[in-house]
């Protein structure tokens, strides 16, 4: 395709400022991916599977993927991956793409909390950032055409195998990236200092408050479980209390089948919140601390190539993804609640129109004024 | 009348209002909490076949830990008071109890009233709790109708409390997930500075959390008058078991005085005819020493003749007594559970519409907060 070699061209040439980029590597540049008509790759991670062998026990995970494209020879793949793979991708991304914004991976290790390392929590959380992480490199503009990528996504066990020790391509594609960077340092080229500091500047805020986020998400998701646990107890106590009770027997039932729903309710508000928002901040956690760049020139260099237009565009991108993931994970959030506290209004309501049916006309209906 | 409070310290002042054009010498009068129970105290054993309602707690029990268990606090002081105008009102729409001339001078007598009440000598007519319990264990024929309630009151009290518990812990929950929804407001406050299009949406969206997480201090203030309605029939089961405990110490009473009457009158039986029947040391010691001298043999037979007639009598004004208890005691009862029902199925509806009013509030702070993050 005519545009994975210009877009290539760009990034090996666009060392100096100056170098014209062809247009339709912009077109690519600026897609996003809310524009589903546009979109001729998909891509899914399921199906945690156990191994265990005698040297190791380890998790696979299914991805599928499901193309139009032509330099696909099928339309659809079923492979299994484990995690080490997902690494080796991303590493030969970041290799391919140093002035690019490559896709965070879950972490390694989970340090905090009592999260079993093969719990069904913890492979759960997991395998949604692994998809997470295909589907933004899907999307993207640029990253969407690597080579290793469409390896990674149909080669079978074996030849993922053969092919992950080819080691020269790499380096010579790694060398000519070093000398060229070598060279336009030693150039004198205009960088951009201006725009490296806006955008450290605005990193570290963003990491500081998208890391205290992530804390407040969690907490939330804390208080509401615990919540949800005291409930659970809570609405049977009042069907005990009916056993002994023959007038009121009704109306304890009733209240009993309004916390048991409104727990229910609860259970649902709090999957939203782990199914949502918290993955949507912690991958931006993750983001922010790749992104988080280090006083070292070296780092600097690899990573923020100010005169590059790619990465500009790329940082660009990247704020308006986050702009709308954002947007989408806090209004998800607040339809979550709504949902929750229209569902116990609902059921509130209705108990107290059955009450008030037979009330014996009491006081209340008739000092309303 | 009604209860207003005064100061920190433990008086409550009791403002009595126009009542049936009685003048009352004092408007309104100064009385501690000891003196209600003084006064509840002297009721329970004047009316023992009354369920006299329950004093509100002296200590903050069943709390959650916002609220704070000490008894100076003001919103437990403020709630006690309410129990203990409650508490007086229950009194004094009570068919009976609102006639009784302690109760009203409690209300109107200022000085004096202690010494009063000491010298109806009602501590002396109360029942000792050991013979009470003696009672509960050894009688043999109490009315059915007692014994099922006193089982009531036991599975009232405990799922009462059980309920109440829970509760605290839910409200305890509750409050914590509100709680933490206000630390969006300051996050998004900061964040929004590096912000330029998410900036205002951010910022007026954590304004709303701040609402939203402020808004759970009073729906749990309300929540805690609810408490306080369940916790009035907690104790008042408490009332319940004492009216069981009544009628089985009468009853226990009874049955004792009949077998006592019963033994006598075999003992007689056996002296004017000469037949032991029962094994008694009596007879064992006049076997070994001899028999007794006709006279003597007279005179126990006159005294015992006296007795039974005596226990005869006492024997019938007893079972009286225990019939009219029953009968009294019971149309209370009857009374007791309707007002019961009343009240509770009342405080259920009114739990309804607290949670219906939190769901509203909820409902709006987070239509709010959708419309600031879809600016975002």
């Amino acid at each position: 395709m005519s545009c994975l070699q210009d877009t290539s061209l760009a990034e090996a040439n666009s060392f100096s400022p100056s170098m014209p980029i062809s247009p339709s590597s912009m077109i690519n540049q600026y897609k996003f991916e809310d524009e589903p008509e546009l979109k001729d790759l998909f891509v899914t991670v399921d199906d945690p599977e156990s191994h265990i062998t005698a040297i190791e026990t380890f998790i696979t995970y299914r991805v599928v993927t499901k193309t139009s494209r032509g330099e696909f020879d099928s339309c659809e793949y079923e492979v299994r991956r484990r995690y080490q793979d997902f690494l080796w991708l991303k590493s030969k991304l970041e290799e391919a793409h140093p002035t690019l914004i490559i896709p965070p991976l879950p972490e390694k290790f989970v340090m905090k909390g009592m999260v079993e390392r093969f719990s069904d929590e913890f492979i759960e959380t997991r395998r949604k950032a692994l998809h997470k992480f295909l589907n933004r490199i899907a999307d993207h503009p640029t990253l969407t055409f690597n080579e290793d990528f469409k390896i990674f996504l149909t080669a079978q066990a074996w030849e993922l195998s053969s092919h992950k020790k080819q080691g020269p391509g790499l380096l010579s594609r790694m060398g000519q990236t070093v000398r060229a960077v070598a060279s336009s340092v030693r150039g004198g080229v205009k960088n951009r200092p201006e725009m490296f500091a806006e955008m450290n500047e605005y990193m570290e805020t963003f990491s500081h408050k998208i890391n205290i986020l992530d804390k407040i998400a969690h907490r939330i998701y804390k208080e509401e479980r615990e919540y949800f646990n005291e409930m659970k107890e809570y609405g049977p106590i009042h069907t005990l209390w009916s056993a002994s009770e023959e007038d009121i027997a009704d109306s304890l039932k009733g209240v009993a089948s309004c916390i048991d729903k409104c727990c229910k309710a609860t259970e649902k508000r709090m999957a939203g919140l782990s199914e949502n928002l918290l993955p949507i901040i912690h991958e931006y956690v993750l983001y922010s601390e790749i992104l988080m760049f280090s006083e070292e020139i070296g780092k600097l260099e690899d990573k923020v190539e100010c005169a590059n237009n790619a990465l500009k565009a790329d940082w660009d991108r990247w704020k308006q993804n986050m702009q709308y993931d954002m947007r989408s994970a806090f209004t998800n959030v607040a339809d979550n609640n709504l949902r929750y506290y229209e569902e116990c209004l609902a059921t509130w309501e209705s108990f107290l129109a059955s009450q008030t049916v037979d009330h014996h006309g009491e006081e209340d209906s008739e000092d309303r004024p | 009348f009604y209860l207003t409070n005064v100061r920190t310290v433990l008086f409550f002042r009791a403002v009595e209002s126009q009542n049936e054009g009685q003048c009352s010498p004092v408007d309104s009068l100064w009385r501690r909490y000891s003196e209600f129970e003084l006064l509840r105290n002297y009721l329970l054993v004047t009316f023992p076949h009354i369920v006299v309602p329950p004093l509100p707690e002296k200590r903050a029990d069943f709390v959650w830990h916002k609220l704070s268990a000490d008894n100076m606090d003001p919103d437990f002081v403020e709630r006690r008071r309410i129990g203990l105008e409650n508490f007086l009102l229950r009194v004094a729409s009570h068919p009976v109890l609102c006639q009784d001339k302690i109760f009203y001078s409690f209300l109107t007598q200022e000085g004096g009233w202690k010494e009063m009440v000491n010298e109806t000598g009602f501590q002396l007519k109360a029942d000792s709790r050991l013979k009470a319990l003696n009672a509960t264990f050894r009688v043999k024929n109490p009315d059915k109708r007692f014994t099922e309630l006193k089982h009531y009151s036991d599975e009232l009290q405990s799922v009462i409390s059980h309920l109440l518990r829970v509760r605290a812990r839910v409200a305890d929950r509750l409050y914590g997930v509100y709680k933490v929804h206000g630390n969006y407001g300051r996050v998004f406050s900061e964040w929004s500075a590096i912000e330029k299009e998410m900036g205002d949406g951010l910022q007026s969206a954590g304004h709303h959390m701040d609402v939203y997480a402020a808004s759970i201090d009073d729906i749990l203030e309300e929540e805690e008058h609810y408490a306080d309605q369940l916790k009035e029939y907690l104790f008042y089961a408490e009332a319940l078991r004492a009216v069981c405990r009544k009628h089985e110490l009468m009853q226990y009473d009874l049955e004792m005085a009949a077998q006592d009457l019963t033994s006598k009158k075999q003992q007689c039986e056996e002296l004017a005819t000469g037949t032991v029947r029962t094994f008694s040391l009596k007879g064992m010691t006049s076997k070994l020493f001899g028999q007794e001298t006709p006279e003597q043999r007279e005179a126990k037979i006159k005294v015992l003749e006296e007795q039974i007639q005596e226990g005869e009598e006492q024997l019938k004004s007893k079972n009286l007594e225990g019939r009219d208890f029953v009968k009294s005691a019971w149309a209370d009862i009857e009374r007791f559970k309707e007002q019961k029902n009343h009240d509770l199925k009342e405080a259920l509806i009114s739990y309804a519409v607290m949670q219906i009013s939190m769901c509203k509030k909820g409902i709006q702070v987070w239509t709010n907060a959708k419309e600031c993050f879809s600016k975002m």
